[in-house]
C-alpha cells in the first residue's frame, strides 16, 4: 500500500507550515514531560544518594532526640544536635561485648561553609558507604598530628586546597564567621577521594583537636586574657569531655535491637539509638506523601499538555478542510486523512517528549551542583531508565489515542466534503 | 469503449428536491467535451457523480468500464485516484509543498499513476518537471519554490500538471480558467489540450465561458442535458 511514509512526510510538512502553533504545542508537552521526569529523577536520586551515604553502620547513638533528627545531623550534616553525649557514656558503649567498632563524631565548627568533624582514626578504617566502599585518599594520609586536617573532595576542589596548606577553622556553622580559631591553624594532611556523600563536604580533624581549639573558650567566646597557645595546649589533657554522636558497628547484626533498647534505657543520661535503615525508611514514609502528590500533579500537567495539543489540532481542523479536500482530490483515501491527523498528534508528542528529555538533562546539568551544595544530595546524570522510557511511551501512546478524535472528525469531514469544499 | 456513460440518471440529496436528471450522456476515449454550465445548472452534481463522490439515486453511471453504483467506496476511490485527474477552479495546491512535490503528489497515492509516470524510464520528479516544462513553466528555479509564491496563472498550470501526471484516461476540469485573463486563458487551454492529446486523455471541461468552446470536439449545454435545470434557469 502507499505508505505510512507518505502520510508522515505530509504531516511533517503540514506541521512545519504551521510551525508557530506546532512549536508552542511541542513546548508545552516538553515542559510537562520534563516536570514529570524531573520529579521522579530527583526522588530516586535523592533516595539513592541517602541510601549510599551510610552502610555497614548498625546503630547511631546520640543525645535523646527524634530519630530523623539524629540521622540527619549525624550522617547527612543537616540540622544540629540538640545535645551532646558525655565521653564516659561513649566509653561505656564502646566497651560493650557486642560492639565491634565505634566512630565518635563531634560536630559544631565549620570552615568556610563546610562542616568540621572531629573524629578518631576509626573513621578512616570503618566508615563505609555505597555498599562496601571505604574512604580512599587522593593525596596525603589520615590525621596524625593534633593540628592535622583531612578534607573531602568537594572542599579541596571548591576552595582549591592542596595537601600541606594551612587553614583556620571558624567557630559555629555560619559560612561567614567572625569568630575564628585563628590562633590555632590546621595543616591539611590528606584529601579524600570523591565519595558522592556528605563526606566530600567535610573537614575532618581529631577529637583532641576539637578539644584543643576550644580549650580557652567558654560559652561560645574566647576567654580574654587567658589565651592558650598551640604549644601550651599540646601539654594539656585533651581527652574529649563530650561528643555529638557515635556510629556503632556490631559483631552480629542480630544484636542491633537489643543494644538499641539498652541505649534508649541508658540510666546515666538520656540517649537515642537508631538503626540507619529503619530511620531512612521512616524518612521515606514521611516524604512519600509529598512525592506522590508531586507525581500526581506532574501527571496532570502532562495531561494538560496533551489536551492543549488536542485543542490545537481540533481548532485547526476547520481551516484545514480545504487541505483535506485537496488531498482527497489527488487520491488520498479517507484512511490517509485519518492517518495524517493521528501521525500529526504522534509527531507533536514525540517531538515534545524528545525536547522534554533534552530540557531535563539540561536542567539536571545546571541544577545538580546546586542541589549538591544546598542539600548534599548527589544527582547523577544517568541515561534514561525504564521509568523514563515508560513515560515517553505512555505520553506518545496517549497522544496517538487522543489523535483519533480529530482524525475521526477529519475522516467524516473528508467523506462529507468530497473533492470540493464550500467554505 | 466510452470513458463516461450516464443512463437515466437521477440525483437528489436525501432531503430535498430532485436536482439532476440526465437520460443519456457519453464521453468517448480521448474525446474533448465542453460543458457549458452556469451556476444552478447541476454542474457540481454532475462532476460529483462522474468522480464517484456522489451516488446516483437511480440509473447507471459507468466510468472507465466500472459501474459506480455497483462497486464499493474503496473501489470508487481507487478508480478516481488511478485513472482520473482533476483541475479545480481554485487550483487547490498544497501550500506547504514545493511546486515539484505538488505535481508528484498523485503518484504518492496511486501505484498505477506512478508506474505510468515513470514508464518512460524517468523518475516521478523528472516526469513532473517535464510536464511543468510542457505547460510553460520551464524556469528551474520555480520547481522548488513554494506554490504560494507563484502567480495565479502559474498556479493553474501547476494544478494542470498535477492532474496530468501518470496519464489518467479522464481529465475533469471545473472552471479552470476563470481566474485567468483572456490571453492566459487561451494559452493555458492550448497547452492543456496538447498535453492531453499526447497522453490520450479524454477531457470533460466545465465552464460558463462560451469563447473557449470552439476548441473542443463537442459542446454540451448543461441546461439542456439536465432536464431538471431548464425550468429553474428560466
Amino acid at each position: 500500500m502507499t505508505g505510512l511514509r507518505t502520510i508522515v512526510g505530509l504531516a511533517v510538512r503540514s506541521l512545519w507550515n504551521r510551525r508557530a502553533t506546532a512549536l508552542l504545542t511541542i513546548f508545552s508537552i516538553a515542559i510537562s514531560v520534563t516536570l514529570l521526569l524531573g520529579v521522579e529523577r530527583v526522588r530516586t536520586e535523592a533516595r539513592l544518594s541517602f541510601a549510599n551515604t551510610i552502610s555497614g553502620t548498625d546503630l547511631i547513638v546520640g543525645a535523646r532526640s527524634g530519630d530523623l533528627n539524629l540521622l540527619l545531623y549525624s550522617v547527612f550534616r543537616i540540622g544540629n544536635a540538640t545535645n551532646n553525649i558525655t565521653w564516659q557514656t561513649y566509653k561505656d558503649l564502646a566497651q560493650r561485648r557486642e560492639v565491634a567498632w565505634t566512630i565518635p563524631l563531634s560536630l559544631g565548627d565549620s570552615h568556610r561553609g563546610f562542616r568540621v568533624l572531629g573524629t578518631s582514626a576509626d573513621y578512616y578504617q570503618h566508615y563505609r558507604f555505597a555498599g562496601d566502599r571505604t574512604l580512599q585518599f587522593t593525596a596525603g594520609e589520615p590525621v596524625a598530628d593534633l593540628f592535622d586536617a583531612v578534607i573531602g573532595a568537594d572542599v579541596a576542589r571548591k576552595l582549591g586546597y592542596q595537601a600541606g596548606q594551612q587553614v583556620v577553622i571558624a567557630h559555629g556553622l555560619g559560612a561567614l564567621s567572625f569568630m575564628n580559631h585563628d590562633d590555632k591553624p590546621f595543616v591539611i594532611k590528606g584529601i579524600l577521594k570523591k565519595t558522592g556523600t556528605p563526606v566530600d563536604r567535610t573537614v575532618h580533624v581529631s577529637l583532641e583537636a576539637i578539644e584543643a581549639i576550644h580549650a580557652d573558650w567558654q560559652s561560645g567566646t574566647r576567654l580574654r586574657g587567658q589565651e592558650i597557645s598551640p604549644e601550651q595546649v599540646r601539654g594539656m589533657d585533651l581527652t574529649p569531655r563530650a561528643i555529638t554522636a557515635v556510629l556503632i558497628g556490631l559483631k552480629s547484626r542480630a544484636a542491633s535491637f537489643r543494644l538499641q533498647r539498652a541505649v534508649n534505657e541508658y540510666p546515666e543520661e538520656p540517649l537515642s539509638a537508631i538503626i540507619p535503615g529503619v530511620a531512612l525508611a521512616q524518612l521515606w514514609d514521611l516524604v512519600g506523601v509529598v512525592e506522590i502528590a508531586l507525581l500526581a500533579i506532574s501527571g496532570f500537567v502532562v495531561l494538560g499538555g496533551l489536551l492543549g495539543m488536542l485543542t490545537a489540532i481540533l481548532t485547526s481542523l476547520n481551516e484545514r478542510r480545504r487541505e483535506m479536500a485537496i488531498l482527497r482530490s489527488v487520491g488520498a483515501r479517507p484512511w490517509h486523512i485519518f492517518g495524517l491527523l493521528v501521525s500529526e498528534a504522534g509527531l507533536l508528542a514525540t517531538a515534545g517528549v524528545a525536547l522534554g528529555f533534552a530540557m531535563l538533562y539540561l536542567l539536571l546539568a545546571i541544577a545538580a551542583p546546586l542541589i549538591e551544595e544546598r542539600f548534599g544530595i548527589f544527582v547523577a546524570l544517568r541515561p534514561p531508565g525504564q521509568w523514563d522510557l515508560t513515560i515517553a511511551g505512555v505520553v506518545i501512546g496517549a497522544a496517538l489515542l487522543m489523535g483519533v478524535l480529530p482524525a475521526w472528525r477529519a475522516y467524516r469531514n473528508a467523506l462529507a466534503d468530497g473533492l470540493t469544499i464550500r467554505v | 469503449m466510452s470513458v463516461v456513460a450516464l443512463n437515466d440518471v437521477n440525483f437528489s440529496w436525501r432531503t430535498g428536491p430532485p436536482l439532476l436528471k440526465i437520460s443519456a450522456f457519453e464521453v468517448a476515449a480521448g474525446e474533448r467535451v465542453f460543458i457549458r454550465g452556469p451556476s444552478g445548472s447541476g454542474k457540481s452534481t454532475l462532476l460529483g457523480l462522474i468522480g464517484g463522490v456522489l451516488t446516483a439515486g437511480s440509473g447507471t453511471v459507468r466510468v472507465l468500464g466500472e459501474s459506480l453504483g455497483e462497486i464499493g467506496a474503496a473501489r470508487r476511490d481507487a478508480l478516481r485516484v488511478d485513472r482520473i485527474g482533476f483541475i479545480f477552479q481554485m487550483f487547490n495546491l498544497l501550500p506547504y509543498l514545493s511546486v515539484r512535490d505538488n505535481v508528484a503528489l498523485p503518484c504518492q497515492f496511486s501505484i498505477r499513476r506512478r508506474e505510468r509516470a515513470t514508464a518512460g524510464g524517468i523518475g516521478v520528479q523528472a516526469e513532473a518537471e517535464r510536464l511543468l516544462r510542457r505547460l510553460g513553466l520551464d524556469d528551474p528555479a520555480l520547481l522548488d519554490r513554494r506554490v504560494t509564491e507563484l502567480s495565479i496563472g502559474q498556479q493553474q498550470r501547476v494544478a494542470a500538471a498535477r492532474a496530468l501526471i501518470g496519464q489518467p484516461e479522464l481529465l475533469i476540469a471545473d472552471e479552470p480558467t476563470s481566474s485567468l485573463d483572456a490571453d492566459a486563458r487561451a494559452s493555458f487551454l492550448e497547452l492543456l489540450m496538447a498535453e492531453c492529446q499526447t497522453a490520450g486523455s479524454a477531457i470533460v471541461f466545465v465552464s460558463h465561458d462560451r469563447s473557449l468552446a470552439a476548441r473542443f470536439d463537442r459542446q454540451i449545454d448543461l441546461l439542456e442535458l439536465n432536464e431538471l435545470a431548464r425550468p429553474r434557469a428560466a
